[in-house]
Parts: structure tokens; sequence; C-alpha cells
């Protein structure tokens, strides 16, 4: 998928997405050479089919998860994995949750928690963060693209 | 309005999306590289015990020293966990799932250790019409059940499909080269019609047919030798003509259950050549023909 500003004839370049959890999706793009903006905005649907297939419009900011997809999409029991520690773990201090973080969290289905408490979890460690508060998350969020999570 | 289309623009797709769907693929062959068999055991329809061929034939594979793993792709009807004894959680760790180990060491995947129990599949989703899109959301399933479980290295990974013929394509789409399939009928002539479209529909997508199981052949009280009528029909016998494959096993149905599972060695040998002899499971009466 590419987008072009007609008036200048020139692809424009992606800047941002955002999945705000309603089940809708929005990804910026602007053109490099006369700056205007523009909002490619999906209905419901439109997300689900693209989320279907397990790739990302705009591509990929984090490397696959395992049973990405599957933990995202299914109904699961809440116990059905137990996350070791990341390899990430064994090089960084284990940074400390804060409790609005951890209260944000509990808002996350049990199914997948693990999987994204992790990603944040190494997201901190990588920038040696010693805390995870809910603005760490929402820079993580932003940086890694971690829509609806 | 007149300006370039997709191809004329040259810069990058920033999406790829068909690339994303590349690299899943190749995620795929990357995690079944040290697996040397991939089958399938399919019917084409229900109730033809393919899950208990499934779980007998792994557990036979096993004695002859095979490490072997099951994937349940009957993602709606999951029984394999439960018939091979494997329970969860599922452990996370070095990038990948690791995953459930049932009797005899066989590696077992399945939704029935991600759902509450008598829970079916289910989808988070925020809008409806699910008839559009579950098709490809299971599709993903199997994709990342094979391709993000840390199945090790295996002689065989055995593959219990859902009764309908259609998802054969995808998991030979996934598994190019090293997939082959083994078919289960019981004798009937409405098995044999089902059992004949699902292995049409393998070779369809060019997936070699290894042998015909018929199940439920007859049937044992399982205290004597005797094996008494229960169907009518020689579907195993009409299949392996029509297909030109050989008819690997009649199994009865035995009335004490799975605790007497037998495996007639032909078709063991098709999944599992004896390289390491071992004493011999069968300990059931070989049906004559």
């Amino acid at each position: 998928m590419k987008f072009l500003c007609i008036d200048c004839d020139t692809q424009m370049a992606f800047e941002d997405r955002q999945q705000p959890g309603d089940g809708t999706f929005a990804a910026s793009f602007a053109c490099p050479r006369c700056g205007r903006r523009v909002a490619m905005l999906a209905n419901p649907m439109e997300t689900q089919l693209v989320s279907t297939l397990g790739v990302e419009i705009g591509g990929r900011t984090l490397d696959e998860q395992p049973l990405e997809f599957t933990r995202k999409a299914v109904a699961g029991r809440d116990d059905a994995f137990a996350e070791d520690a990341s390899p990430a773990a064994t090089r960084a201090p284990r940074p400390v949750w804060s409790n609005d973080a951890e209260e944000r969290l509990t808002r996350v289905p049990g199914f997948v928690r693990g999987m994204v408490k992790k990603i944040y979890s190494d997201y901190a460690r990588d920038r040696s963060i010693a805390e995870i508060t809910p603005a760490i998350m929402d820079r993580a969020r932003e940086e890694l693209g971690l829509e609806g999570m | 309005m007149n300006h370039r289309n997709y191809f004329d623009v040259e810069g990058d797709d920033r999406s790829a999306l068909g690339a994303q769907v590349g690299r899943q693929r190749a995620r795929v062959t990357e995690r079944l590289r040290d697996v040397r068999h991939v089958v399938a055991i399919v019917s084409g329809k229900g109730g033809v015990g393919k899950s208990y061929v499934t779980v007998s034939l792994a557990r036979a594979a096993t004695t002859r020293g095979a490490a072997v793993g099951v994937l349940d792709a009957d993602l709606q009807s999951p029984t394999v966990a439960r018939l091979l004894g494997a329970a969860g959680p599922l452990r996370v760790a070095d990038d990948a799932v690791h995953p459930a180990s049932g009797a005899d060491g066989v590696r077992v995947v399945s939704t029935d250790l991600l759902l509450d129990d008598g829970r079916p599949l289910a989808w988070r989703t925020t809008t409806g019409e699910s008839h559009v899109w579950r098709g490809a959301a299971e599709t993903g399933v199997l994709r990342e059940f094979l391709g993000d479980v840390a199945w090790g290295t295996l002689d065989l990974l055995l593959v219990d499909m859902p009764p309908d013929a259609g998802r054969l394509a995808d998991l030979a789409t996934l598994v190019p080269g090293k997939l082959s399939a083994i078919a289960v009928t019981i004798p009937s002539d409405e098995s044999a019609r089902s059992v004949h479209r699902a292995l049409s529909s393998a070779q369809d997508v060019g997936v070699p047919i290894l042998g015909i199981v018929e199940n439920m052949s007859g049937y044992s009280c399982g205290t004597c030798d005797t094996i008494g009528p229960l169907f009518t029909g020689n579907a195993g016998t009409r299949l392996a003509a029509a297909f030109d494959v050989p008819l690997l096993a009649r199994i009865p149905f035995v009335a004490r259950g799975a605790n007497n599972a037998w495996v007639p060695t032909a078709l063991v040998d098709a999944v599992a050549p004896r390289s390491d002899p071992r004493p011999s499971t069968d300990h059931r009466p070989a049906i004559t023909e």
C-alpha cells in the first residue's frame, strides 16, 4: 500500500498509526514535498480483515511474538501460558511496575497479558528504565506501535 | 484524474503486506527444519476416530524411539491433548511457545490447552460478520502452531486435521514438500464417499497419500480374539484401490477403549520405519480380509 500526493506526484511517507480500541484503525501519511497530511481511517470490519492476516499496516515495529496472533485473537483462558524470563532479563535488572501501570495492565485480557507485559518489560530493560509507569507504557506504545495494548 | 498507480511509484511499500506474509511462511519453514516428516491425518468427515488413530499412531511411533509431536488442527473440537494426557500451561521462552508433554513424551499443541473448559473457540473482535474472516483466522492459528512452537527435532509431526477437507490445502501451502497424509475411514459407503473427496482434495494440492486406515472395522469385546461385525461396507479396501495406495490398517472398535490401543505394524511403518527395532506393540488379533 502506497499513498501518493497527486498534486506533487510524490509518494507520501508513513507517519503514525493508531488503534484506539474501538475496533477502528488510523494511519497517517505526509507528503515530504508539500507537507500535506492525510489519514487513512478504517472501520472495524476493514481493521478486522487486515489483523486477521497477522500483518500490520505500516510494517512491523516489533518482532513477532510467539503465538502473537492467536493470543490477540482468541478468547482463551487466563492461565494458558507461563512466561519465562526473557533473555533480556538476564542482562539487565527487572523493571518495577508502578501501581498505576499494574492497574492498567489488568485491563489487558489475561490470555494475552503475559505477552504484553513482556513487551513492556523488554522495552524498559533495553532502555535501562527502572520503573514502568503509564507514561512509559504510552511511550512504548507510540514507539513500538502497540495498538490496543 | 490522472496519476501514477502502485507500480509506477518506485518508493518502498512500508506496509509490504506480501512480504509480511512471506516472513510468516519463512518462520514456519525455519521452525520445521528439524522435523523429518509431517503427516496429516484426514478423513473428510467427523466421527471416524481420526483423533484416536492419531494418538495411537503417535504413541506407537514413540515405542520405536521416534521423537513425535502432535499438532491438533481440529481447532473447533480439539481432543488430542486430553487423549494424550497433556496439560498446560504452555511455557513461553526463547522466542517460542513450548509444546506440552503428553503420554510417552509426545509433544502436543492444541487449542484444548488454550480454552476454558467447556468453552468453544471464540474470537476477540469488535465486529460481527465473523463468517467473512473466521477461515483466515483459523489458518492464522494453524500457521502459528507450526511456526511459533518449539517443536525441536522430530522424526514425525502428526497433524490431526478437522473433518472438513479444505484445511489440508492451507497446511500444504504452509508446509510445502514435507507433508503427506493418511486417511481414516469407517467401513460404510457414506464414509467412503466423504473420504474419497478428502483424498481427491489431497491429490489436488499435491499431498502424497501414504495409505488408508479403516477404523471401527468390526467389533471386539476386548476379552477374546473374536472380531464381530459392526458396520457394513468395505470403504478401506475400495479407497485403497481407487487411489492405488495401501490399506495400512483395519482397526476394530474395542469395547474397553483406548487402553487396548493397538496399531498394526504396517501403519507404524508408514510413518516411522523401524530403524531401532524394539518389541512389537502388536498384541491384538489381526483382522482377516
